[in-house]
């Protein structure tokens, strides 16, 4: 395994294996040791009564079940009131708090008070409404929480790696440009992760007006940072000094059929460079490569779609048939590689009013794109594995 | 020089002390006379400010510009439906056209400021996250107060280009919330439960009826052509501002909008109209750059101060957790 392939993040730590030679550690304790688990003890379950299984109630024997019941709860309350209360068989309030306490530590660590604490206090400056978002409803602490989501699936389940995440500036404006597949669009969402948990930067989607439409879709959109993909927004975030990112090829791209994956869609009308031009920001092209093989799109419904009023309505091998079930993403390897700025300052103001140059710009981006496409799909080699 | 003022729509307790404030301050800059107008009569003390009866829609607006030598047009009597009134068209659209052609026609007149809404924007899920002056509506002002506004800002436009020696001002004021207002939204806020768009969190902002007026006055006593965003700082959620009230957001679905919606809103004690209900899907914000820069006006409140002293001076919702403030 050379160098630049290695998974960002998991380089360095121990027991961590290297998935070829020596396993890792979690793979060792699933092997087992020595010594065989014991089976689980059984439950012992009480002999049954031996009555007819099935027979007619009798009112005699309502009768006779109310009178034994009467003094199963005598006989209880005579020996609760013997014993006292401290020393019945059920379990009482303090190994209820015991359990407690313990389930608390063991989940928040040993410093589990202040934990606790802390967390109360954030869910009630929550609820009381006191944290604040930006003009465009950008909300931190949602994101933050949403990472713990999103860590386990991008790390683990599609394995990601990041490449060229040094091309992010640390600081001022910058407009990544990537490529769009997946059915689903997932892939801004990881690429978020990426540049949020690798470049520690917030990354700022702009989407497309459907987003905006869509019930639940444009609350969470809107709290994630997105924006909507058009010439205003983008300027506004781009002088501003925030990274934008938008996927040009739009719903051709996360809806071409998996026959076709890969194949870069039209970049829109070049909208996004005369936004980075006026700005003059960088453009920075990012390829991901994974996206395609986690919902391969193998038919679409047009009629239907058309009546709910969406792009196209996907069928994927498992999706509809497994129903939500279905919605879990194949586990593809997934690649992101942030390319190489193309700076945008070099060219005077007035170079957004020029169509030439923009045209010109445009295909120097989706070129470049598709040609790292091309040499990550060689690297990666099987998409599962 | 003694100048003359005349404010339309003094019959709202905010348009009367408008006037009464540019009544007030008016010496410094040379008012002489502040005159309020209006069809019905004015609910507030107006002070200094002389009233006159008189009907927005018809021509005797023209007769009061004439006998009262009056040089600046404060046009506030453009406001949204109310259940009180069933004429609010008439009053907006006729009565804007009125003014405009009493104005056209005097030869005292140098200054003419608009009292217009951000509601000129509509509202879409296609709109842009911030509107500047420049912005166009895309959708949402195909009826109620959203269309009055767009027309009337049209008509203001025609007479720009038809008197270009009169100086226009247009502010756009952003959701005015006060404790004694009665605009839809803020009696939305004062129901019981606030019914919500399920699967929406509009973003929205306010302003503090201060900073109206102060914007309105400072319009009316200096030269400030062009059009203008007034807002409060910062936006506000529609979940945050429920949180702050302690009331309880009731999701409808989105899908059968119109009826169950509107009744719903009726069974709680609260009007909402479609142009509402569109905000409270989509919000809206607006950018106060120019404002700043070129007004000349820092507001004062931002827009989560004017709701907070809004609420503060309702009774606490439900849910409220008392937030120490």
């Amino acid at each position: 395994m050379n160098d630049d392939l290695r998974t960002i993040g998991s380089s360095g730590k121990p027991g961590r294996g290297n998935r070829s030679t020596s396993p890792s550690a979690a793979a060792r304790s699933l092997a087992g040791s020595g010594t065989p688990r014991r089976p689980p003890k059984k439950r012992q379950i009480p002999e049954p009564q031996e009555s007819p299984r099935l027979r007619a109630v009798t009112d005699e024997d309502a009768a006779a079940a109310a009178a034994a019941a009467e003094e199963a709860a005598q006989a209880s309350r005579a020996q609760r009131a013997a014993t006292g209360a401290d020393e019945q068989e059920e379990p009482g309030l303090d190994d209820l708090l015991d359990a407690l306490l313990g389930g608390a530590s063991r989940l928040l660590g040993d410093d589990w008070e202040d934990r606790f604490l802390r967390i109360a206090g954030g869910l009630r400056h929550r609820l009381s409404g006191d944290y604040a978002v930006d003009e465009f409803g950008y909300d931190p602490e949602v994101v933050a929480l949403l990472e713990h989501v999103i860590e386990p699936l991008a790390e683990t389940w599609f394995r990601l790696q990041v490449r060229g995440i040094e091309n992010i500036p640390a600081e001022g404006g910058a407009l990544l440009v990537g490529n769009h597949s997946g059915t689903i669009p997932l892939d801004g969402l990881i690429t978020g992760y990426a540049v949020r948990r690798y470049a520690h930067r917030a990354l700022r989607p702009l989407a497309a007006d459907l987003v905006f439409a869509l019930p639940f879709v444009s609350q969470m959109a809107r709290k994630l940072g997105a924006t909507l993909a058009c010439a205003e927004d983008a300027e506004r975030l781009l002088q501003s000094g925030e990274l934008a990112g938008v996927w040009p090829e739009g719903f051709k791209g996360v809806g071409k059929p998996y026959s076709e994956r890969y194949k870069l869609q039209r970049f829109g009308r070049g909208g996004f460079v005369s936004a980075a031009m006026r700005a003059q920001v960088p453009i920075i092209p990012v390829s991901l490569v994974g996206a395609e093989e986690s919902y391969p799109l193998i038919g679409n419904v047009p009629s239907l779609a058309r009546l709910l009023g969406l792009p196209y309505l996907p069928i994927t091998p498992f999706f509809p048939w497994l129903g939500p079930l279905g919605m879990v993403p194949l586990p593809s390897k997934w690649i992101i590689e942030f390319g190489e700025p193309i700076r945008t300052d070099a060219y005077p103001a007035e170079a957004a009013d020029d169509p030439m140059l923009l045209f010109n710009v445009t295909d120097q981006v989706r070129e470049t794109i598709q040609q790292t496409l091309y040499s990550l799909l060689v690297e990666r080699g099987n998409p599962f594995v | 020089m003694s100048r003359v003022v005349l404010v339309t729509g003094v019959a709202d307790g905010a348009v009367a002390r408008t006037a009464r404030l540019i009544a007030d301050r008016g010496v410094e800059v040379g008012i002489e006379k502040v005159v309020g107008v209006d069809t019905t009569l004015p609910t507030h003390e107006l002070g200094k400010v002389k009233f006159i009866r008189a009907d927005v829609r018809t021509p005797v607006i023209g007769k009061v510009l004439a006998v009262e030598d009056v040089d600046t047009v404060v046009h506030l009597g453009v406001a949204p439906a109310s259940s009180r009134f069933k004429s609010t068209k008439e009053l907006n659209v006729i009565g804007t056209m009125q003014v405009l052609a009493a104005c056209q026609r005097s030869e005292t007149l140098r200054k003419f400021v608009l009292g217009s809404s951000t509601a000129v924007y509509g509202t879409s899920p296609r709109d842009p996250a911030v509107w500047t002056e420049s912005g166009t509506a895309r959708g949402g002002t195909r009826s109620g107060y959203p269309k009055d506004v767009v027309e009337v800002e049209g008509y203001v436009r025609g007479f720009a280009r038809r008197r270009p020696d009169v100086i226009v001002t247009t502010l756009r004021m952003a959701q005015i919330l006060s404790p004694r207002s009665t605009a839809p939204l803020a009696a939305y806020f004062r129901g019981p439960v606030l019914p919500g768009v399920l699967g929406f969190d509009p973003r929205l902002q306010f302003l503090h009826l201060a900073d109206a007026m102060e914007v309105v006055r400072l319009a009316a006593a200096h030269d400030r052509p062009g059009t203008f965003n007034i807002a409060g700082d910062g936006v506000m959620l529609l979940s945050q501002c429920a949180r702050i009230l302690g009331r309880p957001v009731a999701p409808l679905p989105p899908v059968a909008l119109g009826a169950a919606f509107a009744r719903f809103a009726r069974v709680m004690g609260t009007e909402i109209s479609p142009d509402l209900h569109r905000l409270l899907t989509y919000g809206r914000v607006v950018d106060t750059t120019a404002l700043r820069h070129i007004f000349g006006y820092e507001p004062r409140h931002t827009t989560r101060e004017t709701f907070e002293s809004f609420a503060a001076a309702l009774r606490p919702g439900l849910l409220h957790l008392g937030v120490p403030r």
